[in-house]
């Protein structure tokens, strides 16, 4: 399945294919006329064929339907939410985080706990930034509220810890500097939505 | 019919013979739950086994080990006697069957092989004149396996089982009888050799030209005696957990799948000796190599019709069996005898 297909959770936009269901012969010669029709219809070699088929399809045409889970993985979904990321800034490599603190403070389970000082630049810098996995629930909130599209969510699902609370400190989300050319713009939860352009309207600036 | 004098048959010969026929048909009903598994995860598109050895291959060791080490529980209120013999009772009527069953050529041990050398090996461990009867029979009494195992047991899917191997047995019995019937008076004999000598003259001689009904009637009959999917009623998980075999673990219960799966092997042989040409040679191809072939194409067919048709309720099978499958028996009878006198 690709992407596409995954992401596409409109149902009722498939096409559907109905049964042609015969209705129930009343009389027995009725019912004697379907068991000749089915004898003599080899609907059961059309089962056999389509097993044979799919058997070839999976041998030789690579159309295998298993994953070998912990050596492949499905992609999921990019509104997936997952282990958190720290994005850098592409141009510089600096970290996005502008330690604003506003996740710290949209955080429900109060997992997100953060500290911030001005280095010699007189920039604000996140000296301290903790997510404790163990009571974070997943909800999005950090990740929508960031206006820097700093922390988002990642799509590292495997989540069991040995230990009962698990933190995970900032420079474990963060991308390494090395891996910045990797590193994909988000566009799962509280990103700008693919039509951001067409919703602004113009800022009335009159007043 | 002396046309050909054969070595005198010893005694030595048929006991290789029958180590060889245990040998090789445990060994290959231990690779058959493989296949099986193999072949109905391709069907459906799975990988199957694959983590033992190179693609799993060493998965029949693996269940192996674990069917014997398993503990082996008889559970309360079960009638102990009757609980432990049953498995023997499938297993060991399954492998006497295969005794009145050609399976390979004649040979004889060659010259250089100290101590054997020169025993001549006959096809059949014992040709007795009423070959198919005796098969059947024995095919037959092997469902006092599951009969038995399911009463033993003080289990009410156990019971299901046996009431189903009961209606099973009533049902299919009569069809195997009576769709062999016809290609017995074909032939004038009881012995599958007679039926192989019959079929020597290539795939024009071949009995399935002439009984096109009896082959299918006895093909599906052998799906109900090996309870097989579409008639796989004493053990089917959905309904009645596992039948007759619930209470059971560890080598008994793997002794009821060598049973089941010798028994499948002994249909396959069955089905290929008396309508496909048995083991003569075709054209340059080896009969050895024919009949392996014939076999593994029914043993592949089992599991292909398990992967692909849904299996039916009891009364189904009656009715499929009384209704509409024994008129057809009786009729190609008729019919055969009527060309037979004239």
């Amino acid at each position: 399945m690709s992407l596409e297909e995954f992401k596409n959770r409109n149902v009722g936009e498939q096409s559907y294919k109905m049964l042609d269901l015969k209705h129930t012969p009343k009389s027995s010669m009725g019912k004697f006329g379907q068991v000749v029709e089915r004898t003599v219809k080899g609907e059961l070699f059309v089962g056999l064929w389509v097993t044979l088929r799919e058997m070839g399809n999976a041998l030789f045409k690579d159309n295998m339907h298993t994953i070998k889970y912990p050596l492949e993985k499905l992609p999921i979904s990019p509104r997936y939410r997952a282990i958190h990321d720290m994005l850098r800034l592409l141009e510089s490599g600096h970290y996005r985080c502008i330690g604003c603190g506003l996740c710290e403070k949209i955080c429900i389970s109060d997992c997100i706990k953060m500290d911030t000082r001005y280095d010699e630049n007189q920039r604000k810098e996140v000296s301290e930034y903790t997510i404790n996995f163990g009571r974070c629930i997943f909800c999005g909130y950090c990740a929508e509220v960031c206006p820097e599209l700093a922390i988002v969510h990642g799509g590292r699902y495997e989540t069991a810890s040995e230990q009962r609370a698990s933190f995970s400190l900032f420079e474990d989300m963060l991308t390494p500097i090395d891996a910045l050319k990797q590193q994909k713009e988000y566009d799962g939860f509280g990103a700008v939505s693919p039509n951001a352009d067409d919703n602004i309207k113009q800022t009335p600036l009159a007043y | 019919m002396e046309a050909t004098v054969l070595p005198e048959v010893t005694s030595l010969g048929v006991i290789i013979k029958a180590i060889i026929i245990l040998a090789i048909i445990s060994a290959v009903a231990g690779f058959g739950t493989y296949i099986e598994r193999k072949i109905l995860a391709f069907m459906q598109r799975r990988l199957g086994p694959m983590h033992v050895g190179p693609f799993g291959l060493l998965q029949i060791a693996a269940d192996g080990i674990k069917l014997f080490t398993q503990e082996d529980i008889i559970p309360q209120n079960a009638n102990k006697f009757i609980f432990q013999i049953a498995p023997a009772i499938t297993a060991a009527t399954a492998f006497i069957a295969l005794a009145a069953v050609p399976v390979f050529p004649d040979f004889t041990i060659p010259e250089f092989i100290p101590l054997l050398g020169g025993t001549f090996v006959p096809s059949i461990a014992a040709d007795i004149n009423v070959g198919i009867l005796f098969i059947l029979g024995m095919m037959a009494s092997g469902l006092y396996g599951p009969l038995l195992a399911g009463m033993a047991q003080a289990n009410k899917w156990g019971i299901i089982g046996s009431a189903r191997t009961a209606i099973q047995f009533l049902s299919y019995e009569v069809v195997t009888g009576l769709s062999i019937l016809a290609p017995i008076m074909l032939v004038g004999s009881l012995s599958l050799v007679d039926f192989n000598e019959y079929q020597a003259g290539g795939i024009g001689s071949w009995l399935i030209w002439q009984q096109p009904v009896a082959f299918v009637l006895f093909l599906i009959a052998g799906f109900a005696e090996t309870n097989r999917t579409p008639f796989d009623l004493l053990e089917h998980e959905a309904e009645v957990i596992s039948g007759y075999a619930t209470e059971y673990s560890g080598m008994r219960w793997g002794m009821f799948f060598i049973g089941e799966y010798a028994n499948m092997i002994t249909v396959a042989i069955l089905a290929s000796v008396m309508f496909l040409g048995g083991y003569n040679d075709l054209g340059f191809i080896a009969g050895w190599f024919i009949i392996i072939g014939k076999i593994a194409f029914f043993f592949f067919l089992m599991l292909w019709v398990r992967a692909s048709w849904p299996h039916i309720r009891p009364d189904q099978l009656m009715w499929l069996c009384w209704k509409v499958l024994m008129p057809l028996a009786m009729i190609n009878i008729l019919i055969t005898a009527i060309v037979v006198m004239i």
